[in-house]
């Protein structure tokens, strides 16, 4: 029998599934190797399924949202996350530093329908993880890495290296040291395909903290171009600003603000 | 008396909703009351944009949608050079119109192929399909691949790309990856008219209703990026009067806010462009609608489909064009100097009219935004549309006739939901 798989979506924008839909050919050679019983954008709908693997997309953002990542959890073998939202609660956990009980009235003529957390938080805050896929989006390529693991019962392995080896492996020039922008590169895993030092821009931390990253090093650095503390905090709370490492940073730099 | 009322159950919904319901109640076989529920947890972009600066703004609004991010960062670009008073040069345009194209490619064959196309073919899904019509689904992921190619040389990616900034692109592709995307466009060409030719030749009901159609419409062009809102019922606007003419309301039973135009609801969307603008597309593509009969305009909603592969096609051959027009030597981008106003931004994202407003402080860090995306405008229509396709169908009609026909209906406009509501749970009470 072919292993089960389900992808499931929390408080996202969809782009992680795409990873599959875009995935062309090779999404019909995934259909060959498992069996879909669980993707609402390619069709199949059983939500309560038992299955082998389930993906997860988008972040913990309702109450309802809490029961469901506990019923998916009882119902795999193996839970994985994938991109920021899932794995660090996304962009949209910028409202945990904001009042965002104040933004539903702001936003909405009748907030007593609107039924929200204040936070966004990540799958491991509120069940077990058993790997977890960074980026935003996720890397189609990466993905399948996983999948290939995964199927022939090996543990994944996603390097962790910065986005900086990636860039020099593709001879960018490097931004920071040419231009002196803030790039993120220097703390950021790699996948992405430095893409934006390969446009001339600063990397902005959309795949995730890599192995071994020296924030304190690089926002200093930052100030000696002559960044302010608040430009070094929305350096660090961006689209992975509940990550653990970026989220210290950050922290760091709003009490040097006070 | 009879009394039933039918609650059609999303249980889990992808895109823009979390979750969504079709509730039906039905008195003495009359639709006594309809909504279309749709519960997207919210996400507060236009809370979350508050205090960045103009240049965060398009890695922001992309994270919207991974299906339309390319619209996103083009009605904030255009909104944000607005507010600086920068114009762009042609040839700038033109590269962003031609990374549209990618978009509209992309996003319109996922919807053919991945949501649409099963409905008309007795499948449950693209799965299915492939291993009836293996070379129709094989067509489609490959046209859909061109397009994110688009994307990519352009941004990089193609889901959140990253070379949109204020006053251009951060760099331009070089001139050999240009070549080799156009040789593969010029492949594509004849897929292209097939794929028309076969959404032609679909089992689609005929089903015509009256309802206003909105788009940006432009003089020169079938409009992508500029122009001036029109509507089918004489409007011809500028995009900042935008909010004097269109009302958002916030009902109860939904996430999205519903818009309507003289308090009435409206279309937006590949049929609604094709309506008001068939007359500004090129003389190849006006002449292959009028090789396969194509009735144009059409108020048909299951013309959509074709609408799409009419657009398809028009962008393969769009995107050709500004290749062969495209000048290496153009600069990717011009000085942006900051400072405060209000800029407005409106495009044709795949799926209908995406406007954006904000307001910028001096130096050029947001201080309130506002966004209008298509799914809630067309939010109200969806709803009409499925009550009178229902009542003509017959409210005596079994519950399941009535979900699958509920789900066609708000599939044929591509809403977010259009992806879960294939498998609409149907909860029934009967008094």
């Amino acid at each position: 029998m072919k292993p089960r798989v389900a992808v499931h979506k929390f408080a996202s924008c969809d782009g992680c599934q795409l990873a599959f839909l875009n995935a062309g050919e090779d999404l019909l050679t995934i259909s060959t190797l498992v069996e879909l019983v669980h993707f609402a954008e390619a069709g199949p709908v059983d939500p309560d399924a038992r299955v082998d693997i389930a993906f997860i997309e988008g972040s913990i953002t309702t109450p309802h949202d809490i029961d469901r990542i506990q019923r998916i959890r009882k119902n795999c073998k193996y839970l994985v996350t994938i991109g920021a939202c899932a794995t660090a609660g996304g962009l949209q956990a910028l409202r945990n530093y904001a009042n965002a009980e104040q933004w539903v009235p702001e936003i909405y003529a009748q907030p007593e329908y609107i039924q929200s957390l204040d936070t966004s938080t990540p799958i491991r805050d509120h069940v077990d993880v058993d790997f977890e896929l960074w980026g935003c989006p996720i890397s189609t390529q990466q993905l399948l890495v996983v999948l290939r693991d995964m199927l022939s019962n090996i543990k994944p392995h996603i390097r962790q290296e910065k986005v900086c080896m990636e860039c020099k492996r593709n001879q960018n020039i490097c931004v920071m040291v040419t231009q002196g922008s803030p790039c993120m590169g220097p703390v950021t895993q790699a996948g992405c395909g430095a893409i934006c030092p390969g446009v001339g821009r600063d990397c902005y931390a959309c795949f995730g903290p890599s192995e071994n990253a020296n924030t304190t090093a690089l926002a200093n650095r930052f100030e000696g171009f002559g960044f302010l503390p608040q430009d070094i905090i929305r350096r660090f709370r961006f689209i992975n600003n509940n990550a653990t490492v970026y989220k210290a940073e950050a922290e760091k730099w709003s009490a040097k603000n006070d | 008396m009879t009394d039933k009322t039918i609650n059609i159950e999303v249980p889990v919904l992808a895109r823009v909703e979390g979750e969504g319901a079709l509730e039906l109640t039905i008195q003495d076989n009359r639709l006594q009351d309809l909504k279309l529920r749709i519960y997207e947890p919210p996400r507060f972009f236009e809370k979350l944009l508050a205090g960045r600066s103009y240049n965060e703004v398009m890695d922001i609004v992309a994270r919207i949608c991974g299906i339309c991010p390319v619209a996103y960062q083009m009605s904030a670009v255009q909104a944000i050079e607005n507010s600086f008073n920068i114009s762009i040069t042609p040839g700038i345009r033109n590269l962003r119109r031609l990374m549209y194209c990618g978009e509209w490619i992309e996003s319109h064959a996922l919807h053919i192929h991945m949501l649409a196309a099963p409905d008309f073919l007795g499948v449950n899904n693209v799965i299915e399909m492939a291993a009836q019509y293996p070379d129709i689904v094989r067509r489609g992921l490959k046209l859909q691949s061109l397009g994110n190619r688009i994307i990519r040389e352009l941004g990089g990616r193609s889901v959140h790309p990253v070379s949109i900034c204020a006053g251009g692109f951060s760099a331009f592709p070089n001139a050999s990856s240009l070549q080799a995307l156009l040789y593969d466009l010029e492949e594509a060409v004849g897929d292209a008219e097939q794929l028309i030719e076969w959404t032609t030749r679909l089992d689609l009901p005929e089903h015509g209703q009256q309802f206003c159609c909105v788009a940006l419409s432009h003089a020169d062009e079938y409009a992508i990026n500029n122009g001036t809102i029109k509507s089918s019922d004489g409007l011809d606007i500028d995009i900042a009067q935008y909010q004097e003419y269109f009302v958002e309301q916030h009902v109860p039973h939904s996430t999205a806010l519903h818009s309507t135009l003289n308090n009435e609801p409206y279309l937006v969307g590949p049929l609604a462009r094709l309506n008001l603008n068939h007359e500004t597309l090129p003389d190849d593509v006006r002449a292959i609608i009028s090789r396969y009969g194509i009735t144009v305009p059409s108020y048909n909603m299951y013309h959509s489909i074709i609408a799409r592969a009419i657009e398809i096609y028009f962008a393969i051959t769009e995107a050709i064009r500004i290749l062969k027009d495209h000048n290496a030597s153009t600069a990717p981008a011009l000085a942006v100097t900051p400072r405060a106003g209000i800029g407005y931004g409106c495009t044709e994202a795949p799926r209908g009219i995406l406007w954006h407003r904000y307001e910028l402080d001096e130096q050029g860090f947001v201080s309130s935004a506002t966004i209008v995306p298509p799914t809630s405008q067309n939010q109200a229509r969806i709803e009409e549309d499925i009550r009178v396709t229902l009542e003509t169908l017959g409210l005596e009609r079994s519950d399941d006739e009535l979900r699958a026909e509920g789900e066609r209906v708000i599939r044929n406009y591509d809403p977010c939901i259009s992806c879960a509501t294939h498998f609409l749970k149907l909860r029934v009470t009967r008094n």
